[in-house]
């Protein structure tokens, strides 16, 4: 069996399902490192990838997998690495050079509980907020969470569209109970998934500037060896993407780089509703903790409690509209999430004091339980 | 200043001109810095392959001779600290038809970069290594590297360095390099000649060109730029096929130059195709 799309239905694992998504994306090169719960993404990647006429390569650590993703991308190859909290880490200065050379690239954090070594092989979402803000610096980035080893794939998918799009690193912002939970998976006939792939430069190749934008902020990406001699450097850089050491082009770039993200949040933004229509209270949720979520709107439903649910499928760009729309409508918000604390934040960011936002999480290592999701809800201030 | 004998003569170009990104010169190296003469020793090289210019990338890391890929006009990469040959070899085994060289200084490709130097060379990988040896951090100011000698001074090492340095072909043998040489960058053209070798083979090739860094490093050492040089000459042992563990540039034995090391080793990019995707080769 040597077909990119493996047609049919699974019964798989999330990291299974992401590196066929991944494959089905049209992936050709994985600069790996081993680190639960991550490990099976570069595994099965690993026997896929020559499948189709890709390359794996184990580097010697997260740095040089980063690292190596980026080079395999200005090859002209849809690149891609996975890992997790601890590799997660070790990555973000190369993620900071992929945001501002404007690398395609896919990153998969298969999320553990942290600090450091942590809980490897037990689920979190606390790198949430290393996932916005984990480089040095301004910039805007694409994330996304998978709730199910179905979005496992789904999403790697999409992560590579977007990613391909908006020239841009773009993560997958999973975790360990998604990541190993195996269910049914059902992969679509290749002539029904969509892919994306950047936009090549065409026209004089003297004239050609590397980062000057199309009509959506985009810049078209040569690759090694077309012929344009391109220059690319971490440095700030001009639109021909020399570097300029002054504060105006520091602006021009990052106006541009931070731009593309934030002018096109409604091309780039997924959020699913889930029985809001008439809802009170409203939980805010993503990944595993919205699976749990469901069943606790439920459950509160038929207790009386008129409960509905956000889910986040997009993180970053952070869906203000969304939230604010919410915060208009509701009585009260319940960010539910394996954390202290994050996305909470930014959803009481966005209700703006207009409804009371309180958050549901824990330190990490298991799911939140719905009970603890409808004890909130009967809280004195979400009544 | 000479003139041309011949007013006629229209002004020719510099037989480099075509490797060099013009608009941006001047470049940032300080006067009496050697990296311009390992770059041009680079560029010479590259023409003196006949290998079409598109067939080639270069991939620098961070400080003075990280500039390099800068100036070059050819597909270039100026990437993060240490994290070249990473870059390089991920570009590599994406396209293994490509010809990449890194071109980076001590403190880059040995101290931050140490660890992704050794797998590269221990995989073979299919990539041209210059390292430009200038004892130090130009760049941040002269700071002490894991090349600069014993008991010289740095500015952070301001009573001597108490560490030993690396003996960097040694450690290139160690890992698995297949050619390892090492000039100066007074000896140009062997320099040159070494580096077009290199581009031409398969295997990973390490050249160590060793330059002054006279603002830095020799001020801090009582060494002019022409001392430098004049050490070059002076102590300049040409003996091909040396061993590496004899070496150590400090050492009493002089300055030991010459190729060391040209043996033929399956690449990477080779081994894996022939047993993950057999049916291409």
């Amino acid at each position: 069996m040597t077909s990119r799309v493996h047609t049919g239905e699974h019964f798989i694992n999330g990291d299974t399902a992401c590196a066929e998504g991944a494959i089905a994306a049209g992936c050709t090169f994985f600069g790996g490192y081993p680190i639960t719960p991550a490990t099976e993404v570069a595994e099965h990647i690993s026997v896929r990838l020559p499948e189709v006429g890709g390359t794996f390569i184990q580097m010697e650590d997260e740095i040089a997998a980063m690292t190596s993703v980026l080079g395999g991308a200005w090859t002209g190859a849809k690149s891609m690495t996975a890992t997790s909290g601890p590799g997660f880490s070790l990555m973000m200065e190369t993620i900071g050079l992929a945001v501002v050379t404007e690398t395609p690239c896919v990153v998969v954090n298969v999320q553990r509980a942290g600090p450091s070594t942590g809980l490897p092989t037990q689920g979190a979402q606390a790198d949430m907020m290393q996932a916005r803000w984990g480089s040095h610096g301004d910039y805007e980035i694409i994330a996304v969470a998978p709730a199910s080893p179905q979005e496992m794939f789904d999403l790697t998918i999409t992560a590579f569209n977007l990613s391909e799009a908006y020239r841009t690193p773009v993560f997958i912002m999973a975790d360990e109970i998604v990541g190993h939970m195996s269910e049914r998976v059902v992969i679509p006939e290749a002539a029904k998934i969509r892919t994306v792939s950047r936009p090549k430069p065409t026209g004089r190749k003297d004239r050609f500037r590397l980062y000057r934008p199309g009509p959506n902020g985009v810049a078209p990406m040569p690759a090694i060896g077309d012929g344009y001699r391109i220059h690319v450097t971490g440095l700030t850089h001009d639109e021909k993407g020399y570097p300029v050491m002054s504060v105006e082009t520091q602006k021009e770039m990052i106006e541009r780089i931070t731009g593309k993200i934030r002018n096109n949040i409604n091309d780039i933004v997924m959020t699913e509703s889930y029985r809001l229509s008439d809802a009170e209270i409203a939980v805010v949720s993503y990944g595993v903790s919205a699976r749990t979520s469901f069943t606790a709107v439920d459950e509160a439903r038929k207790r009386g409690i008129r409960a509905g649910m956000l889910r986040l499928v997009t993180v970053w760009p952070f869906p203000e509209k969304q939230i604010r729309a919410l915060a208009q409508k509701v009585k009260g918000i319940i960010t539910v999430e394996i954390n202290m604390g994050q996305i909470s934040r930014e959803v009481e960011r966005c209700a703006a004091g207009r409804v009371p936002t309180i958050g549901v999480g824990h330190h990490g290592g298991a799911i939140i339980p719905p009970e603890d999701v409808i004890d909130a809800m009967g809280r004195e201030d979400m009544r | 200043m000479t003139r041309t004998p011949n007013a006629a003569v229209t002004p020719t170009v510099h037989p480099l001109e075509d490797l060099v990104r013009m608009d941006r010169i001047p470049h940032i190296w300080c006067p009496g810095c050697g990296i311009g003469s390992v770059f041009t020793a680079c560029l010479t090289a590259i023409k003196q392959t006949g290998i079409p210019y598109e067939h080639f990338a270069m991939v620098s890391g961070i400080g003075c001779s990280g500039r390099g890929a800068g100036y070059i006009n050819i597909d270039s990469f100026h990437t993060t600290h240490g994290r070249a040959i990473p870059f390089a070899t991920g570009i590599k085994m994406a396209n293994p038809k490509l010809n990449v060289i890194v071109f980076s200084g001590d403190g880059d490709l040995f101290a931050i970069g140490g660890n992704h130097f050794i797998h590269a060379a221990r995989r073979n990988m299919d990539i041209t290594v210059v390292c430009v040896n200038n004892l130090t951090y130009g760049m941040t100011g002269g700071q002490v590297a894991a090349t600069t000698p014993h008991k010289a001074r740095s500015s952070t090492t301001t009573a001597g360095n108490p560490e030993t340095p690396f003996n960097l072909p040694l450690l290139a043998y160690a890992a698995g390099a297949t050619y390892i040489a090492r000039w100066s960058m007074f000896h140009a053209r062997d320099l040159a000649d070494a580096i077009a070798a290199a581009l031409r083979r398969r295997g990973f090739s390490f050249i160590e060109a060793l330059s002054p860094c006279p603002v830095n490093y020799g001020r801090r050492n009582r060494e002019t730029a022409l001392d430098t040089l004049r050490h070059y000459q002076e102590k300049a042992i040409i003996k091909n096929g040396a061993h590496p563990a004899e070496l150590d540039i400090s050492g009493a034995r002089g300055l030991i130059l010459g190729k060391f090391l040209d043996i033929e080793k399956p690449t990477h990019d080779e081994v894996y195709k022939r047993m993950y995707r057999p049916e291409e080769v």
